[in-house]
């Protein structure tokens, strides 16, 4: 059994490990250094933390102000409040300016569980990716959490990504040949019938559904799709034509993110049958992560539903 | 008194006479407030910070966030004044064909430290260079000036809240009073009042001063460099549309562009008062 990290943790880890390397970084929070996974940070660096209290409009403007001497500030509270309450701050005073700060949303989607609706951010990935400029992120696990923490260290200009607050199974370190870039796809199951282009936790499930779908006489590739802006379209147009049809799951609203993205692009490139898995536009509910996702259809059964669905589309002609 | 400060009434004269007229050639922008924060920021530029036009990314300069975003017709003539880009170029100003934006824009207009424009954000970022100055261990001096309207927004308060936190003597505010906001008196919009009290209960030190006298303005700014421990707020009150008689105290100045014939007269107006400064 592969190691179970949340990529909260993993974030928060890479935080610390990196801190000596890059000694431009510094981490803001808001009253959420526990939850974030800041914490370790704040103990081993406290004069490169600042915690702003319940206060994210003004993190965001106080870190942008940073930017501009020199500093590498990385904000951190949940995705609803770094991509919602704060989206208008990020949008003018962090995006148009261009500068380089980093805002990261934890506890993103509907396996923030019993919370609720209010703390299920599941709209960031089309808010944040309706801005000019702006670099969307979503890694599926621990080891690529690390990863992506260190490239965006060393990536100058905006950037939002988002964590999850379960944790999950570390899948893309035993994967031969996995490389991790901003913008760029990585494959994780080859396959000719069917492509499932995934995003954050929902990755492991699209290798669950790749794996039930095998046992049916179904090849379906997975891509982990970590960034969600700027769109890897080389391999998306490489999906279309080679497997003829593609199945989006992200663990977000199907307006606006990853699936709207995949369609966008594939309507102006290379049409073929797109089925977009996620939350059907509905708000999420209180409950135990696993059962709110499962109550939401987020589940590996129903991504290997969503790959059936679009083969058959293929024969249609409309 | 006033002939110890007299090139600086010449160069807020001149900026003032350049902001009607950029916006007067745009059609559109916002002379009103641009017109009561004059004294105050060509005390800055031309007085108090310290900035050298030919290295406008100095790490070691002075920085300043012009809050309310909507001035760039005080913020631009200023800046060009000052040495920082051509007069000429105040002729862009709002034109697709250049890169001279209706808000105040860092990345076309040198000198310009932020982009600002939606209210309230701009004095959160004042506060994040201020700490980047205590981290980088620099003694520059971060200014910021505000709307007395802008002041309605709430991060404004957050973003108070976290200068005092962080004992930032190194930010000093300017909360431009002029009374008026585009639906009318403050007083009436939101009322902000007892001003001085709420900005002392949020950790700031406080002077209020006469935003057109110049004693005042440069006494304020000498206070405020002299205050540790905390940021200091400077409550200025103005005369919205300062210098240009039918403009002076009237909210619908706030964002209208003269027409020409009320243009040659804030021309004629501001031209005299030229005249009269420098004999």
């Amino acid at each position: 059994m592969a190691e179970k990290i949340a990529t909260r943790a993993a974030y928060g880890n890479a935080l610390v490990e990196l801190a000596e390397k890059y000694p431009e970084l510094v981490v803001f929070d808001a009253d959420l250094a526990g939850a974030t996974m800041t914490k370790g940070f704040m103990k081993a660096y406290p004069d490169r933390f600042f915690d702003m209290g319940i206060a994210e409009c003004n993190m965001v403007g106080v870190a942008a102000g940073l930017s501009t001497c020199g500093k590498k500030p990385f904000v951190n509270t949940f995705a609803m409040f770094a991509a919602g309450r704060a989206w208008e701050q990020v949008r003018n005073t962090v995006c148009y300016p261009r500068l380089n700060v980093k805002v990261i949303g934890s506890h993103g989607g509907l396996s923030v569980g019993e919370d609720g609706a209010t703390h299920q951010c599941i709209e960031d990935f089309a808010i944040m990716r309706a801005i000019p400029g702006m670099t969307v992120l979503c890694p599926c696990d621990g080891n690529e959490m690390r990863l992506a923490t260190e490239a965006l260290l060393n990536y100058e200009g905006p950037a939002y990504m988002r964590l999850g607050r379960l944790a999950v199974e570390t899948v893309t370190d035993s994967i031969d040949g996995y490389t991790f870039e901003i913008g760029k796809a990585s494959k994780l199951a080859e396959g000719k019938d069917v492509t499932i282009i995934a995003t954050g936790m929902m990755v492991q499930m699209a290798l669950k559904a790749a794996e039930a779908l095998k046992a049916e006489g179904i090849s379906a590739r997975v891509l982990d799709m970590h960034t969600i802006k700027p769109l890897d379209e080389a391999a998306v147009l490489a999906a279309a034509k080679e497997t003829g049809c593609i199945v989006t799951t992200e663990e977000a609203n199907v307006l606006g993110g990853l699936g709207a993205a995949v369609c966008e692009y594939l309507a102006e490139a290379c049409p073929v049958p797109v089925v977009r898995h996620g939350v059907n536009d509905e708000f999420g509910r209180s409950g135990k992560a696993e059962k709110v996702l499962a109550a939401y259809d987020l589940t590996p059964e129903k991504i290997a539903e969503c790959a059936k669905k679009a083969i058959s589309l293929k024969k249609v002609s409309c | 008194m006033e002939n110890k400060y007299q090139a600086l009434a010449v160069n807020a004269t001149k900026a003032r006479l350049l902001a009607v007229q950029m916006v007067h050639d745009a059609a559109s922008g916002h002379p009103g407030g641009s017109l009561s924060c004059l004294d105050v920021l060509t005390t800055l530029y031309f007085h108090v910070m310290k900035v050298d036009p030919k290295n406008p990314q100095d790490p070691d300069r002075d920085r300043f966030v012009m809050s309310k975003g909507h001035c760039s017709p005080a913020l631009y003539p200023t800046l060009a004044l000052r040495g920082f880009f051509p007069v000429e170029r105040l002729k862009e100003f709002r034109s697709i064909d250049a890169h001279m934006s209706g808000h105040v824009e860092m990345h076309y207009i040198p000198g310009v430290d932020m982009s600002t424009g939606s209210l309230g954000q701009g004095i959160s970022t004042a506060v994040g260079m201020a700490l980047g100055g205590k981290l980088n261990k620099k003694d520059y001096r971060v200014y910021a000036i505000l709307g007395d309207g802008e002041i309605a927004e709430g991060q404004v308060w957050e973003a108070f809240m976290s200068a005092a936190k962080y004992k930032l003597d190194n930010l000093c505010a300017v909360i431009d009073v002029n009374g008026l906001q585009i639906d009318g008196r403050t007083a009436d919009v939101m009322p902000s009042e007892p001003l001085d009290k709420k900005c002392e209960a949020f950790g700031w030190h406080v002077i209020k001063i006469d935003g057109h006298n110049y004693d005042e303005i440069v006494k304020a700014f000498e206070e405020a460099a002299a205050t540790k421990g905390q940021p200091t707020v400077i409550l200025a009150k103005t005369v919205k549309g300062k210098g240009v008689s039918f403009m002076e105290n009237d909210a619908g100045w706030h964002g209208k562009a003269p027409n020409d014939e009320q243009m040659a007269q804030a021309k004629a107006e501001l031209e005299a008062k030229l005249k009269e400064l420098e004999g």
